[in-house]
């Protein structure tokens, strides 16, 4: 039954790849996208039946034809449309409109500092040996169907190389736009982010758009592979338009004593769902996963979640929280994995969910696979309204049941963007929180 | 300031308040004692305006404002304060934002304008250093990790800058060691006034060695069931509360 209608919805996607192979390519990238391709082929499309996407029905994003993009729109972007998105002049900052690297947007890029950025797109053609050495690599045959169909299609994106030893001293921000041309589209931007041994940075990625109401279709891929003593924070902001869906994926495979902060703020679209897969390969890697989801109207943001614990001494914790308004819907799961031998992991997991309407859905799952006997695992979730005896501490002191409510839900809101580091990041946010819920 | 006339409580369809009668004139301080279980923290929620407990008679009069159809909001906008028993956790919140909205609401609503974050930081610095309390709790979450003892600090802070007309006290003295006592007495004697009345719900005398009050009264099975001087509670300190027990017993 599934193969029969996916037929139908792969489609499109099938003739873009077979447009893609038609193009001239290094023949590393033929082969990669080839095997992405088949996977793609092979796999099904998220269905009910399908644990992983059981709570998450992306039935709008399969069921449209979304089409391939010609070009970006970037011509019909002046500076000044992408100047609010971005945070200081002296912050390496990449613009890419429609999936395209924009060099005329962007800022302080290129190989000349501490770090080497560019656009994924020039340093193929540059024949930089990074690139192939660890595209699709740090994915390997994890992800899903539509990080196959990224793989089989990502044209452009970002490739971040931090050399060995090195301290960047300027955060990174990629900006991922959607313009008005990306209307009807699917875009596959790309993400590489080498971190050699002993170097640490902090990258935001930003994914955002200009266009207004119109409909388009996100689909990006991150692989961040970081080395020996390797320490990165990596700040999401999935903030698409009104009929932006976005489903994304994430590997981190993070070797000995490396250590990954990662922050994930959703807070538009109407589909949005951040996969973030780690993978600990050496002893003595961290990691940290902290997450705001913000929903109202019909909005579903899913958090997927999954670590692996291949490597003994390793320690994770997750903490994720969601505010929910109207009939919105917010699912979390975090599988934790941990293989024989992985012995003295040490894993927390904890996914609240605030409640402002009783018309909206939770799902929260954790899901651990655990084949060491000496582990420490703990996981939880709460699901519920501000508590009441909160709300009347508040009106105690003068204040109405609805300014309780706002200032509970920014305070349990604002408790991760607290903690996330650079102050033009964590204003920005704490700015939409507080607009978002403190009482006028 | 507050006449209570035979109020009646119910939780979870338990009876607690039997039938309680009080009044408090401006510049008092009255002292409810009894044993555990008596009902002193159900009239302290009650007045309060907390809608878990349903008052099934009675009247209360605030002001000569019939407060119990009153939100508890409404009831601290006019005055009432009530420092918890059990103050609650409220993480992501500072203590000044939380007292500066509170503040301004009460504010608002009695023709007043509201106070800027300068003006707000002024008046909250000058209060801490009248109730003792180190000016880093400003920028703590409202009791969020804090001490039985601070948190009972600070509902002395809180309400010395909400000015409330009315303050009752719920076991602020319980869980201190001695020191805290101290502090926590001294504050709400810095507030005393002649226009500013208390009722201080102990279980123990010892707090009011501190605070002296005008009058105690006995709250026994939902009921006051005996009211006197400073006296009686030093009485109650020396026999125990068994004694009023077997005084009813031969009265009934």
């Amino acid at each position: 039954m599934h193969e029969v209608s996916n037929a139908t919805e792969k489609e499109h996607y099938i003739e873009a790849i077979e447009e893609m192979a038609s193009q001239k390519t290094p023949e590393w990238l033929a082969t990669l996208r080839e095997d992405a391709a088949k996977r793609f082929a092979e796999r099904p499309l998220p269905h009910r039946k399908l644990e992983a996407w059981r709570f998450t029905n992306v039935n709008p994003i399969i069921r449209n034809p979304f089409q391939p993009i010609a070009e970006s729109g970037v011509d019909q972007l002046a500076s000044s449309d992408v100047h609010p998105l971005l945070y200081a002049n002296d912050w390496i900052e990449l613009v890419f409109v429609d999936g395209w690297y924009a060099p005329k947007l962007s800022r302080n890029a290129g190989p000349g500092g501490a770090a080497k950025t560019a656009g994924l797109h020039e340093a193929i053609a540059a024949e930089d040996d990074l690139v192939e050495a660890h595209l699709g690599h740090v994915l390997g045959d994890g992800g899903n169907v539509f990080s196959d169909l990224n793989t089989a299609l990502a044209h452009d994106g970002a490739l971040v190389h931090i050399p060995k030893n090195v301290e960047l001293d300027r955060p990174i921000h990629l900006v991922f736009v959607s313009s008005k041309t990306a209307t009807e589209s699917v875009i596959h931007p790309r993400v590489l982010v080498i971190a050699d041994a002993n170097s640490e940075a902090t990258i935001i990625e930003s994914h955002v758009s200009l266009a207004g109401e119109p409909r388009y279709f996100s689909n990006p891929v991150t692989e961040i592979r970081l080395n020996d003593g390797a320490r990165l924070t990596r700040i999401k902001v999935l903030d698409e338009g009104p009929q932006g869906y976005h489903l994304s994926t994430t590997q981190v495979r993070q070797d000995r004593d490396s250590r990954f902060d990662g922050f994930t703020f959703s807070m538009g679209g109407p589909i949005g769902r951040n996969e973030l897969n780690i993978v600990f390969e050496g002893e003595g890697a961290e990691c940290s996963l902290r997450g705001l989801t913000l929903t109202e109207g019909s909005r579903l943001v899913d958090n997927a979640i999954s670590v692996e614990h291949h490597a003994a001494h390793c320690n994770s914790w997750i903490g994720y929280k969601s505010v929910l308004e109207d009939k919105s819907h917010s699912v979390f799961c975090g599988r934790v994995y941990v293989a024989p031998g992985a012995q003295l992991t040490d894993s927390n997991q904890l996914n609240q969910n605030l409640l402002l309407s009783d018309k909206a859905t939770v799902n929260t799952k954790p899901q651990l696979e655990i084949y060491a006997d000496d582990v420490k695992c703990t996981h939880g979730a709460t699901v519920g309204p501000p508590p009441q005896e909160l709300v009347f501490y508040f009106q105690t002191r003068g204040m109405s049941q609805a300014m309780a409510r706002g200032i509970l839900t920014y305070g349990f809101a604002d408790e991760v963007v607290n903690e996330t580091p650079l102050d033009p990041v964590r204003d920005r946010l704490d700015r939409r929180v507080f607009d978002k819920y403190s009482p006028k | 300031m507050l006449e209570i006339t035979n109020i009646h409580a119910t939780v979870e369809g338990n009876e607690i308040l039997k039938g309680i009668d009080l009044q408090v004139k401006p510049g008092e301080v009255h002292a409810i004692m009894g044993p555990n279980g008596s009902g002193k923290s159900t009239l302290a929620q009650v007045l309060a305006g907390n809608e878990e407990y349903d008052v099934t008679e009675g009247a209360a009069h605030f002001l000569g404002e019939d407060v119990l159809d009153l939100p508890a909001e409404e009831r601290a906008r006019l005055g009432l304060f009530l420092a918890f028993q059990y103050p609650v956790e409220i993480p992501g919140i500072s203590n000044a934002y939380f007292l500066q909205a509170g503040l301004n609401e009460i504010r608002k609503s009695n023709g007043l304008g509201e106070l800027d974050a300068m003006e707000f930081q002024e008046l909250l610095r000058e209060k801490m250093e009248l109730v003792a309390i180190d000016p880093r709790f400003a920028d703590r979450p409202v009791n969020d990790g804090f001490s039985g003892g601070e948190k009972k600090r600070n509902e002395i802070l809180q309400m010395a800058v909400l000015e409330p007309k009315l303050a009752i006290l719920d076991e602020t003295d319980s869980g201190l060691d001695i020191d805290a006592l101290r502090i926590v007495s001294d504050g709400v004697n810095k507030l005393r006034s002649p226009e500013r009345s208390f009722i201080l719900v102990t279980h123990y005398q010892r707090l009011l060695n501190y605070i002296v009050p005008d009058y105690v009264h006995v709250l026994f099975d939902g009921r006051l069931v005996k009211s006197g001087g400073k006296e009686l509670a030093y009485e109650l300190e020396e026999k125990g509360y068994d004694w009023i027990k077997e005084e009813l017993i031969t009265a009934s």
